[in-house]
């Protein structure tokens, strides 16, 4: 690489928030027409460290220098204005605006001091769009416009208001991987017109396909930086974790007894008429952990509300323990068998305003010994309360405090306990550990497994192939509302899994020889 | 994102103690009388030209004497009597706002359910004069209740069936529950051989006098029991916390298997009662007939009461009995002051922008608590429509 | 309701209803009752207005109708103070006298006034907004009714007068075929003129201009807003206290146009249709216009039948519906429109969600 200044550097960056060190002195510099890669879990310290960079935080300590020369930026417009600019991991798009108001808002095409101009906005929107490989309708609206072409209204948001620097942060969460080659195509290009791009991640391979360099961080350091020729995923894992090892809990073997749920060609429709499960067709067994693999948005969410009794399915068959559930409330099929840990759990898990005894009897809170006819026991709701929180290690000063109060893992054990508890046939589980640490993850693991191997049939939807890999002793994958693949736990491969989430291919029986790079 | 409320009904065996979260009402209610003083003072400014210091001393002083805190035995127990029976209706008017808040519903419309009780129960009271007196005094009551039911159904199950906000809803009716007293007060049910268009004689379905003293009349008594008896709903029945999960993540309340769609149309129609009563209580008790203009302030005294009592019943027995004694000593305040009795208006607008803006008390008097204004009684839908809860 | 039409009465209905129809399309052109629509909608336009430009930006605000009540108030106040201090001869086609062009000002002034503190509780102290608007309403009914009897009360002569409409040239009311609409809309006073001059100028402005997409883009998703640099709380304060000009000339309008006098309680419930107004025209101002036409027609309908009553079938069904439910019509209407529409007209995405500026790690 020729020797020139860094487009951008940061010097000993640190930033402190209450009871965490988010940034420990980072330095990172980024070459013009460099893709840097930012790599690190959950929590390391990378969207605190990007913040910075787009203004929207102010650092303790440390400087930001741009082509050499140190600067303050003072929020995003000063950032904006400095030529740096940011596509975040959860769109900004306003959905019902078109796609040039959306490029526009900001840093607007005026026609005089008051009014737009539009037909010069869509003409730059247009020509930016070729130069860089894609072909774009400034006119359509952005909620029309699929996940992956949402992205790029992103990206030319940031080339309209001419960045020099490009921030993107998780691009590829929500893209299934031909998505992602086309991005990454993108990417290309900008980089070779001298654009520096900043892609944060925690996808070991997409970041030795993509990046010129990988700084990796951990716990708010840097802990390396690597050139891909000269590492491998090993190496960037362990450079992630540390010297500890990822715990995965030993499933051990299932003892399938008899079918529990039988899903029969289940139809069912999104929030906007579309049909977002179309005829699935699936059975899971007492002593068994069934897991769901795919991509998120390809129907999960609404094939777990019709087996919930939150959503009613247009067509098809569910059957729990023998009897029809197909169209029954929720009530009703908890009164069935059913047990549920729902993926939104603050929406629908919890009430955070309840104090903690309250929450452990949400769905149980009509029958005895909670209640008799219509008058509640509170005494006895106390006493099995206090049981719950003893059982499940729930960390909380009393049972009358709000549940409002509990961390994020100690609201999830809640919810666990109060499922997980009692004589339940089916539990369906819907990203049970997102967002949560280590410690809380291995325990509802361990108590996933354990309540299979008391006889009950699990069903598991998550986004985190690891987990369902991890847990599952059949796995299904499921591409635009079908079921496209079932394969056996044991001998399931996470290359052919990935493929099958992202293509849906039916035929891709082969296994793909090794991951790219 | 907003604080988190902090659930805490009073136990059986627990004895009620005004925690800090009660501490802001109250100091809302001191800053807004010390504001109060100050409109004293520039109207007596404004109306005879000099400043007079002590006038809203001679103001309050002659309010709480109207109110029966005084010295003088006979002035007190009429004061006392007269606060009571202000205050009642206002009670079981606060409990109607109160009840609907905890279902994260807004019921505007208590006024709109009153008149139409009021109404009911005159046109009943009326019809049924000459029965035995108990069994008229029942139907009228009766008829009441049911009016007042209807009208808070209607926004309930629009708001249920349709999402169409209850506050737009419930406003419009009040307005039409005027338009109806009108018409039926100077059509069906307008009364012979009066002045003026009114409703007819009661006879037996007249509510009889507590103690002999005037106006004490029996019907204070349903407000004292409607106290305990929502207060035993809200928080002993299952009924009561499905209300309460529905007010507080109607999500949750689906994910539990409750039917939001069902506990809305409930609430609404059972705060509708509630106003109703008050209405046939008002009728039956003190004016004994309803005329084609009748006119009354309760709805808006009863959202103020349940802001004030912070939804809660016995915080909105409190506030009723202090927005009693207000009406009731006003009389006597403008007599010896000339201050216009609308000065209560002013006073119960300005406790109610205290309370919204809580921050204001709070930087005040330094109260230091978590909570205290109104985040607690947040409404579940904040916009008009976000489709029907089903 | 395929039952009841096919029923017994289901003929008859529909015969009333045709009836209906054609004595509508017979009845509005006739000017005393085209004018009076228009001049019945100009506080519900204005109403709808200062709505919109809340809504819009995200702010729910149901206090539109304290906010013309209190602004009525001091409109009439200040024009009557006004008037008996310096007096005035009527100038111009509108009648403009000092003390009247004083009262405007008053009530625009009162309406900034409490749409800052509404924007105040609103936006800085994120209270609940519909407990907001709430606490104006009844403060307003407190404040007027309390100053009223100070004021207003001891002195009972007086007002400031009252502007006067246009008087259209025959030139334009005998255009044929619309003569009489654009003869409507002229032959107004200068307040209800200007709202349709204001509703026309916030369309252009809301989706043409750059203060209008970012109105939008805050209403609909302030953080996308806060990313590209926009200071969301600022944009949604401005608004909001330039809505409460539009409220501030519908109270206005009441005390000094459409009549010279101040009742307690005279906005009766405006400022709400105003906001179903905003609700069925999809929170957009021609939309809006069109639906404050719609109601103010609700009312004028008890005017046509003064002027000419109509007969036969239509007449008895018409003259057997009691006079206070007449007057109840628009509001019926209102709740009617409010079920059936709210749903199928969609909010802006952020509406009454107050913002906090979040900085995460």
């Amino acid at each position: 690489m020729v020797d020139v200044a860094p487009a951008l550097e940061m010097r000993g960056i640190t930033k402190r928030y209450p009871g965490v060190l988010a940034n420990d002195r980072i330095s990172l510099d980024v070459r013009p027409g460099e893709i840097h890669a930012l790599l690190g879990e959950n929590g390391a310290g990378k969207s605190t460290l990007m913040n910075i960079l787009y203004g929207l935080a102010a650092p303790d300590e440390g400087e930001i220098l741009l082509d050499g020369t140190p600067v303050t930026i003072n929020g995003p417009s000063d950032a904006i204005a400095r030529g740096i600019s940011m596509v975040h991991q959860h769109f900004m798009l306003v959905p019902v605006l078109s796609v040039a108001d959306n490029i526009l808002l900001g840093k607007e095409t005026m026609a005089n001091p008051i009014f737009l101009d539009r037909a010069e906005a869509h003409r730059r929107i247009v020509e930016l769009g070729k130069r860089f490989g894609f072909e774009i309708d400034p006119e359509a609206k952005v909620e029309s416009l699929s996940v992956g072409w949402q992205q790029r209204v992103e990206i030319l948001k940031a080339l309209y208001r001419e960045a020099r620097i490009l921030v993107l942060d998780e691009p590829t969460a929500v893209l299934t991987p031909q998505e992602t080659e086309e991005i990454f195509a993108v990417l290309r290009r900008l980089a070779a017109e001298g654009h520096s791009i900043i892609f944060i991640s925690h996808k070991l391979y997409e970041v030795l396909a993509i990046a010129d360099r990988i700084t990796v961080i951990r716990r708010g350091k840097v802990v390396g930086t690597r050139i891909p020729a000269q590492t491998d995923e090993d190496d960037l894992a362990e450079l992630m974790v540390g010297r500890e090892v990822q715990l995965t809990v030993d499933r051990g073997e299932s003892h399938p007894a008899g079918t529990v749920l039988e899903v029969d060609g289940l139809r069912v429709n999104d929030d906007r008429g579309r049909e977002a499960v179309r005829g699935v067709t699936f059975a899971v067994q007492g002593g068994e952990i069934l897991g769901i693999a795919g991509v998120a948005g390809n129907g999960q969410d609404e094939l777990v509300e019709a087996l919930t009794g939150l959503r009613k399915p247009t067509g098809g068959r569910v059957t729990l323990a023998g009897q029809d559930v197909t169209n029954q409330r929720t009530r009703q099929m908890n009164e069935a068998g059913l047990r549920f840990v729902p993926g939104d759990r603050h929406r629908f898990g919890l009430v955070l305003g309840f104090p903690v005894d309250d929450n452990l009897v949400l769905t149980s809170y009509y029958r005895p010994p909670f209640a008799r006819g219509l008058l509640r026991d509170e005494d006895a709701i106390d006493v099995a309360a206090r049981r719950s929180i003893a059982e499940f290690d729930i960390r909380t000063p009393s049972e009358h405090v709000p549940a409002s109060t509990l961390s994020g893992g100690n609201q999830q054990k809640l919810i666990v306990a109060r499922e997980f508890g009692g004589e339940l046939k089916l539990l369906v589980l819907d990203q049970p550990t997102r967002g949560l640490d280590v410690g809380s993850i291995e325990f509802i693991h361990r108590q996933t497994i354990a309540r299979r191997d008391a006889g009950a049939a699990v069903l598991l939807v998550s986004a985190e192939l690891d987990e369902v890999l991890e847990l599952s002793d059949r796995i299904a994958v499921m591409y635009r509302g079908e079921i496209v693949a079932i394969r056996d736990g044991r001998t399931a491969d996470k290359e052919e899994i990935g493929l099958l989430m992202a293509t849906g291919n039916r035929d891709a029986a082969v296994a793909t020889a090794g991951s790219p790079g | 994102m907003p604080p988190p409320q902090d659930e805490r009904p009073p136990r059986a065996g627990r004895r009620f103690v005004p925690g800090p979260a009660a501490l802001v009402p109250i100091l809302a209610v001191v800053l807004a009388f010390l504001a109060g003083s100050v409109l004293i003072l520039l109207t007596g400014f404004a109306t005879v030209g000099h400043l007079d210091l002590l006038l809203p001393v001679t103001a309050y002083l002659a309010l709480l004497q109207g109110a029966g805190i005084t010295t003088d035995p006979a002035q007190a127990t009429n004061g006392l009597v007269n606060t009571v029976v202000q205050a009642a209706p206002l009670v079981l008017g606060g409990l109607s706002v109160g009840l609907a808040f905890k279902a994260g519903l807004f019921n505007i419309g208590a006024q709109g359910q009153f008149l139409m009780g009021a109404l009911a129960a005159a046109g009943t009271g009326a019809a049924v004069a000459g029965w035995p007196g108990p069994l008229a005094i029942l139907a009228a009551i009766l008829a009441g209740c049911i009016a007042g039911a209807a009208w808070g159904f209607i926004p309930g199950a629009l708001k249920a069936f349709t999402g169409a906000h209850e506050v737009v809803t419930t406003i419009m009716l009040n307005t039409i529950a005027a338009s109806v007293v009108g018409w039926l007060v100077t059509g069906p049910l307008l009364a012979t051989g009066f002045s003026f268009d009114r409703t007819g004689d009661l006879g037996n379905a007249t509510l009889p006098i507590l103690f002999g003293t005037r106006n004490l009349h029996l019907g204070v008594l349903a407000s004292v029991l409607a106290v305990p008896v929502i207060w035993f709903l809200l928080w002993r029945l299952t009924l009561g916390f499905e209300i309460r999960t529905v007010g507080a993540n109607p999500s949750a309340a689906r994910y539990a298997g409750m039917r939001p769609a069902f506990l809305i149309v409930f609430t609404m129609s059972l705060a509708g009662l509630l106003a109703g009563l008050a209405g046939s209580m008002e009728i039956l008790g003190i004016t004994h007939f309803m005329n084609a203009s009748y006119g009354t302030s309760v709805g808006f005294d009863s959202i103020t009461v349940a802001l004030l009592g912070r939804a809660h019943p016995v915080g909105i027995v409190l506030a009723a009995l202090l927005f009693g004694a207000l009406r009731a000593g006003a009389g006597l305040m403008q007599i010896k002051t000339h201050i216009p009795v609308e000065i209560v208006d002013v006073i119960q607008a300005i406790v109610l922008l205290f309370i919204a803006a809580d921050v204001i008390v709070r930087f005040v008097f330094r109260v230091r608590t978590g909570h205290g204004g109104l985040a607690e009684l947040q409404t579940v839908t904040k916009s008009y429509g976000e489709g029907a809860v089903r | 309701m395929e039952g009841l039409a096919n029923g017994l009465y289901g003929i008859p209905v529909l015969g009333v209803v045709f009836q209906l129809v054609g004595y509508l399309v017979a009845v509005i052109p006739e000017p005393t009752v085209s004018h009076q629509i228009i001049f019945l909608a100009t506080p519900l336009i204005l109403g709808a207005l200062c709505g919109i430009m809340n809504e819009r930006s995200g702010v729910v605000n149901i206090g539109i109708e304290g906010m013309m009540l209190s602004s009525a108030f001091a409109a009439f106040v200040a024009a009557g103070l006004a008037n008996e201090a310096l007096g005035g001869t009527p100038w111009g086609a509108f009648g403009i006298t000092v003390p009247l062009l004083i009262g405007v000002v008053a009530g625009v002034i009162n309406g900034v006034l409490v749409s800052t503190l509404h924007a105040w509780l609103s936006i800085t102290i994120r209270a609940d907004q519909i407990i907001s608007g709430t606490i104006i309403n009844i403060a307003a009914v407190g404040a007027t009714g309390y100053l009223h009897r100070i004021i207003i009360t001891p002195n009972p002569h007086l007002g400031g007068g009252i502007f006067s409409a246009w008087t259209v040239p025959d030139a334009i009311t005998s255009i044929p075929v619309v003569g009489w609409l654009v003869s409507a809309f002229l032959g107004q006073g200068p307040i209800a003129m200007s709202a349709l001059f204001l509703m026309l100028l916030l369309q252009v402005m809301l989706f043409r201009s750059r203060w209008g997409l970012r109105t939008r883009a805050v209403g609909e998703h302030p953080k996308a807003a806060e990313t590209v640099g926009i200071d969301v709380i600022r944009l949604r304060y401005r608004n909001v206290v330039l809505g409460g000009v539009f409220a501030g000339l519908a109270g206005a309008f009441l005390t000094l146009e459409s009549q010279a006098s101040f009742q307690l309680n005279m906005t009766a419930g405006r400022g709400f249709i105003a906001l179903a107004a905003v609700i069925i025209g999809r929170w957009t101002p021609v939309g809006a216009f069109g639906a404050a036409l719609l109601f103010s027609a609700a009312t004028a309908l008890q005017v046509a039948i003064g002027v000419n009553p109509p007969t036969g079938q239509l007449g008895s069904v018409l003259g057997a519906i009691p006079s206070q439910l007449f007057g109840a019509l628009p509001y019926i209407v209102t709740i009617i429109v409010l079920a059936g529409f709210i749903g199928r007209s969609v909010a802006p995405a952020a509406d009454g969600q107050p913002y906090a500026k979040e900085v995460r790690s």
